[in-house]
């Protein structure tokens, strides 16, 4: 029988070790799963290599993890959003190392690691300062850039359903970057609001099919 | 002279979406010209966090934690919208599926090259976001500007002075002072405000302009 299950938080971050890459999903506080970054913080994990759209938002979650300065480095988009002060305040003390990403391309890189590509180009960025230092190609008159994929150690997730497989739903714009961060780890976390029974959600509405996720916890929001 | 106020700048630049068009608004100025799509335009706004049908905040008692905009302030779902994932949000704008990007700036060129993700302060950390995804990515760049900044500097230049988002990619760009099109001849001005003649912009522009023979008032109604 498959059960992905895990009885609590710490059952389902458990194994993850000092110096992974993790994928935190969320855009803004929107999808981010607060409740499995915090059993990292309780697990005492450190040297962290985060990839995550924002850097945190108010105290909990990665903002939480990076004021108690367990993350190396971030790998991000826009570091810089609403309420965004524990990131700030490590950047400011050099305790944080930025890799800033344009966004698409850190949603590829991720989907790349997923589908096995071994890299990919892209128009964007050419000719910026975030190309510096990277292979170019011209294709069809304009100039690309060779990007590579991001793969991770583990992924943590936040989904609205899940059933005992690991098939998951989400809601509205909570979905963003967890569908694909799902793809690009090896082990992939999900914690959702609600454990449905194996056949209840509707297979034309599977977003994340089981395949990608290897626990999951029920934390009842 | 009569400037254009924010809101009247994004009035403006609403007036040019045409019917049926699939729009990104970039974060901070632009959001506003969700507010001023002309009645009888159905207008697709696409959101980078996975949304098509954006619609506009929500009244009060109506606001949905998980539903936020690109900005991350509480948005709506028009009839028709959908959700999707960020791979294909990004899949959308990079691929040249949008019909515009409408994005704000901290500098243009005369070539059009955009300059609107860091300037460069050591003590705020950059951030990108998808502003050059969507700079390379959607079929149409238009910009939105205060002309000057607060200092008096222009933000129309011969060169950006900030790094690049991306070069030679702005069609049109809209200010509190003008309708200006960058173009294979240079910078063309097509539109003007009310009292200030055309030395008097040119003053205010770094970038050498022209001005179109059949040039209008810019005028917009209070907003």
């Amino acid at each position: 029988m498959i059960d992905k299950r895990v009885k609590d938080v710490a059952a389902a971050v458990a194994g993850i070790k000092d110096g992974a890459t993790l994928l935190f999903a969320g855009f803004g506080a929107v999808g981010e799963p607060v409740e499995l970054i915090q059993a990292l913080i309780d697990s005492g994990v450190r040297n962290l290599t985060v990839a995550c759209n924002n850097s945190g938002t108010g105290e909990v979650g990665l903002a939480k993890l990076i004021k108690e300065r367990r993350v190396r480095k971030i790998i991000c988009s826009f570091p810089r959003t609403s309420d965004s002060h524990c990131f700030e305040e490590a950047y400011a003390e050099g305790a944080i190392e930025l890799e800033l990403v344009p966004q698409g391309t850190l949603s590829e890189r991720m989907r790349a690691a997923g589908a096995g590509i071994g890299g990919f180009y892209t128009r964007t960025s050419a000719g910026t300062k975030l190309a510096r230092g990277k292979e170019t190609r011209v294709i069809d008159g304009k100039e690309y850039v060779l990007e590579s994929p991001l793969k991770a150690d583990a992924a943590l997730i936040k989904a609205l359903k899940a059933d005992r497989w690991g098939n998951l739903v989400y809601r509205k714009s909570a979905r963003n970057f967890n569908p694909v961060m799902a793809m690009a780890a090896d082990l992939v976390i999900a914690q959702v609001k609600e454990l449905v029974p194996l056949g209840s959600l509707d297979p034309e509405t599977i977003v994340t099919p089981s395949i990608f996720v290897d626990r999951i916890v029920e934390v009842g929001r | 002279m009569k400037q254009l106020s924010r809101r009247q700048i994004a009035w403006r630049a609403a007036q040019d979406i045409r019917d049926g068009a699939y729009v990104n608004l970039g974060i901070g100025l632009p959001t506003l010209v969700s507010d001023f799509i002309p009645k009888g335009r159905e207008v697709v706004l696409h959101s980078e966090n996975g949304i098509l049908g954006m619609g506009p905040a929500p009244e009060k008692g109506e606001e949905d934690p998980d539903l936020i905009n690109a900005g991350k302030g509480l948005t709506t779902l028009l009839p028709g919208g959908a959700f999707f994932h960020h791979n294909d949000a990004f899949l959308m704008i990079r691929g040249g599926h949008l019909d515009l990007a409408l994005l704000g700036a901290y500098e243009v060129s005369e070539e059009g090259d955009l300059a609107n993700w860091t300037v460069e302060d050591p003590n705020t950390p950059p951030g990108v976001g998808g502003a050059m995804d969507l700079a390379v990515g959607a079929r149409e760049i238009r910009v939105i500007l205060e002309h000057n900044t607060k200092e008096g500097a222009p933000r129309i230049r011969k060169r950006c002075h900030y790094p690049l988002t991306a070069a030679g990619v702005v069609k049109r760009i809209y200010t509190n002072l003008a309708v200006i099109d960058v173009t294979r001849d240079g910078l063309i001005t097509r539109e003007m405000v009310p009292g200030l003649d055309f030395a008097g912009l040119q003053e205010r522009t770094e970038a050498r302009l022209t001005l179109a023979n059949d040039w209008r008032v810019l005028e917009a109604p209070a907003a």
